[in-house]
């Protein structure tokens, strides 16, 4: 990376120009896809489709009126909102776009920059971004936002260790950590021989890595605070958590920040995962694809599916009750990474011994008491056994007797005259009313709920 | 010695470094100075971030992430957590509880510095600018983070695990003192869902207050029709507040009419 200092200045302000409009594009594109799955038109008055809206919005915020609570902590509530905005947009600057190009003349990789250790300049910005929240929180001397931050301070250190755990079986299968490295190692395929038929795999990690992409994609969502795991924003529990206090400007700060690190974040999985700017096809069948400006196009393409993917969630899934969500991270995420990263070192030392008979032995072992183990412990649920007797609770709550006739509906006194009252366990006496079920427990049990 | 290995860096290096030592400094002052807990940790996250800097700038580019993700990422977060839950106002107590600590602290402060600084000139006397840092052959050409991992796991190796085992053990030792056993069996659904029907309890939700009152505010209760307070609406937490006829009348805001 020896570029000239013109053409440093013109990346960096590209990735700038880019996250920003991905930003007001990504706002846009939210809101009307959700309003798509929830049968309504969503913003569509500001511009073609709607599109100017969040830039309308946008400045609408820039104009309001800028408060601070008499019980904020000055210096602090200022230094949150840049704090995150900083450290969001630092994060992009190590995320490859393309492969090499001429820009005027100078052959230079469409990557603001590059070194050692990269994908840590990622995770560190990330750990860092947690301080705008966390200090926004603190600093505004309300209790909603206190909360908000709180359980933001939690929710980000717990979900790192598993996002951690995730990219670490990245750096294991690459031995690399330097994101431009990570995707030109994806580019080869992995051959395949089945019987006489020799495919060519492609060498992306999610499908080597598939545990560690599927943890990626989960922590990657609680990493940034989005439903489903938004719980430090959970707007019908705390206002608007940690940035309940805030308005105008350090509000918007605040927004602008959150959706970069989605963009940010679903850059980073494109980049370990999807074998960042490479075309989505074999490279046989379209050489040309992997050259020059294309890429652009494949690498913004799968960043797009991933924001798809976030919106899809938020308009798919109820928010997490927080213990569930720590439960996830803890006892799922993060034991299912580790198993999974000694598997892959184990798999990696033995393949790299040749193939030897100790080495077949033990992998077939190996997936054998994984397959046993699987069988054994897959959580079953009990089947539901319909009481005896109804639940009259503690003698107070009225429960129907389970004897009940119902008796007939007045207004249709006239209509089912000819009609036996519908009876519960009549069908013994052969009228052709509705059958039932001999009163079975609950009204609320399942089988109750059937006819 | 030193002046001589102060000469020979890049300018580039000089000026960054004449930016944050000053901030790393100050940083380690004001983590001292600081009245409040939370300023006192934010100040020793910057000295912490300029360390982190400095080992980049050194050619240590792993080591100045991972001391940004693990020091300034992790455990200041941790110390945060742990801060923000005593409440915003607390302020260090002034009073001493032992007499005449301050001289002693003040001696033995003075005292460790100068060893300190003493086993720093040590250190660094006979210290020559090496070219570049250690590195060997890994994955990606000559590599720095290789180099760290080999001596890591090689002529460290035993160290590191020694140290992994005391931070786990440490960690367990947490859990155990953190650790309530729970009084009883868990209420189940079924449970919580009877207690609430069992006579006596009222199953719905309790009014809000400010219903029916003269005021909006959670600390006035609600009023029955005949004017009485609804017990029921009155939070053990929230002192009670009735507002007095004078407080209650109107305060003629109500428009240009009204005057």
């Amino acid at each position: 990376m020896n570029d000239p200092l013109w053409l440093m200045l013109i990346k960096g302000v590209a990735v700038f120009v880019v996250l920003v409009l991905l930003v007001l594009f990504t706002i846009w594109f939210e809101r009307r896809v959700v309003a798509i799955m929830q049968v309504r038109p969503g913003p569509n008055r500001n511009g073609p489709f709607g599109l100017l809206q969040s830039l309308a919005d946008g400045l609408k915020l820039a104009f309001k009126e800028d408060m601070m609570p008499r019980t904020a902590d000055k210096v602090v509530f200022i230094a949150a909102p840049l704090i995150a905005v900083t450290c969001a947009f630092t994060a992009f600057a190590v995320i490859p776009f393309g492969p090499e190009v001429s820009v005027f003349g100078r052959e230079t990789l469409l990557q603001l920059t590059d070194f050692e250790v990269s994908v840590l300049l990622i995770l560190a910005c990330s750990a860092l971004g947690v301080y705008g929240i966390v200090l926004a929180g603190w600093s505004s001397g309300s209790a909603y936002a206190l909360l908000g931050s709180l359980r933001a301070a939690a929710q980000v250190i717990s979900y790192e260790i598993a996002l951690g755990l995730a990219v670490l079986a990245v750096f294991f299968q690459s031995q690399l950590l330097s994101t431009g490295g990570i995707v030109e190692a994806q580019a080869e395929g992995i051959p395949l021989v089945v019987g006489s038929l020799e495919l060519t795999l492609p060498g992306w990690y999610f499908l080597i890595l598939a545990p560690s992409f599927v943890i990626f994609v989960v922590a990657m969502v609680g990493e940034t605070n989005r439903a489903p795991f938004d719980l430090p924003e959970a707007e019908s529990e705390l206002v608007a958590g940690f940035a309940t206090e805030y308005s105008s400007l350090k509000y918007a700060s605040f927004f602008l920040a959150e959706y970069v690190n989605m963009v940010t974040m679903s850059a980073l999985c494109v980049t370990l995962f999807l074998g960042g700017w490479a075309a989505p096809f074999p490279a046989s069948w379209w050489p040309a694809a992997n050259e020059g400006w294309l890429p652009l196009v494949w690498f913004f393409g799968k960043v797009m599916a991933f924001l798809f993917f976030y919106v899809w969630l938020r308009g798919t899934l109820p928010r997490f009750r927080y213990d569930q969500f720590m439960r996830l991270g803890w006892k799922v995420l993060v034991p299912v990474s580790l198993v999974w990263i000694m598997v892959l070192a184990a798999m990696n030392i033995g393949l790299d011994s040749g193939n030897e008979l100790p080495t077949r032995i033990a992998f077939t072992g190996g997936a054998a008491i994984v397959v046993m183990a699987l069988i054994f412990f897959w959580p079953t649920r009990k089947p539901y056994e319909p009481p005896a007797e109804p639940d009259t609770g503690l003698g107070g709550f009225p429960v129907p007797p389970m004897d009940l006739a119902v008796p007939p509906n007045p207004r249709g006194l006239t209509e089912l005259e000819t009609r036996e009252p519908a009876t519960a366990g009549a069908a013994d006496d052969g009228t052709p009313g509705r059958e039932r079920e001999p009163f079975s427990g609950n009204p609320a049990s399942p089988e109750a709920k059937e006819d | 010695m030193i002046v001589d290995l102060a000469q020979s860096v890049s300018t580039g290096e000089s000026v960054a470094f004449w930016i944050l030592a000053p901030l790393a400094l100050g940083g380690a002052i004001g983590l001292v100075l600081a009245r409040s807990a939370i300023h006192a940790a934010l100040m020793l996250a910057l000295t912490m971030m300029c360390l982190a800097v400095f080992y980049i700038m050194q050619s240590a580019p792993f080591l100045g992430f991972v001391q940004i993700m693990v020091y300034t990422g992790a455990i200041m977060m941790l110390f945060l957590f742990v801060l923000m839950l005593f409440g915003r106002d607390s302020r260090d107590s002034m009073f001493e509880t032992l007499r005449g600590q301050r001289f002693f602290a003040v001696c033995l402060g003075i005292g460790l510095a100068a060893l300190l600084a003493s086993g720093l000139a040590h250190a660094v006397t006979g210290l020559t600018i090496a070219d570049g840092p250690p590195t060997v052959a890994g994955a990606g050409g000559e590599s720095n983070v290789a180099a760290i991992a080999e001596s890591l796991f090689t002529s460290y190796l035993f160290p590191f695990e020694v140290v992994s085992g005391l931070l786990t053990v440490a960690a367990v030792g947490a859990l155990m003192f953190a650790h309530v056993a729970r009084k009883g069996e868990a209420r189940g659904q079924k449970q919580a869902s009877r207690e609430r029907f069992a006579p006596g309890s009222y199953p719905g939700p309790r009014p809000g207050p400010g219903v029916f009152a003269t005021s909006d505010s959670t600390a006035t209760p609600a009023l029955l029709p005949d004017g009485s307070v609804e017990q029921q609406s009155l939070s053990e937490y929230v002192p009670q507040r009735q507002l007095t006829p004078a407080e209650a009348a109107p305060k003629h805001t109500e428009g240009r009419d009204e005057r």
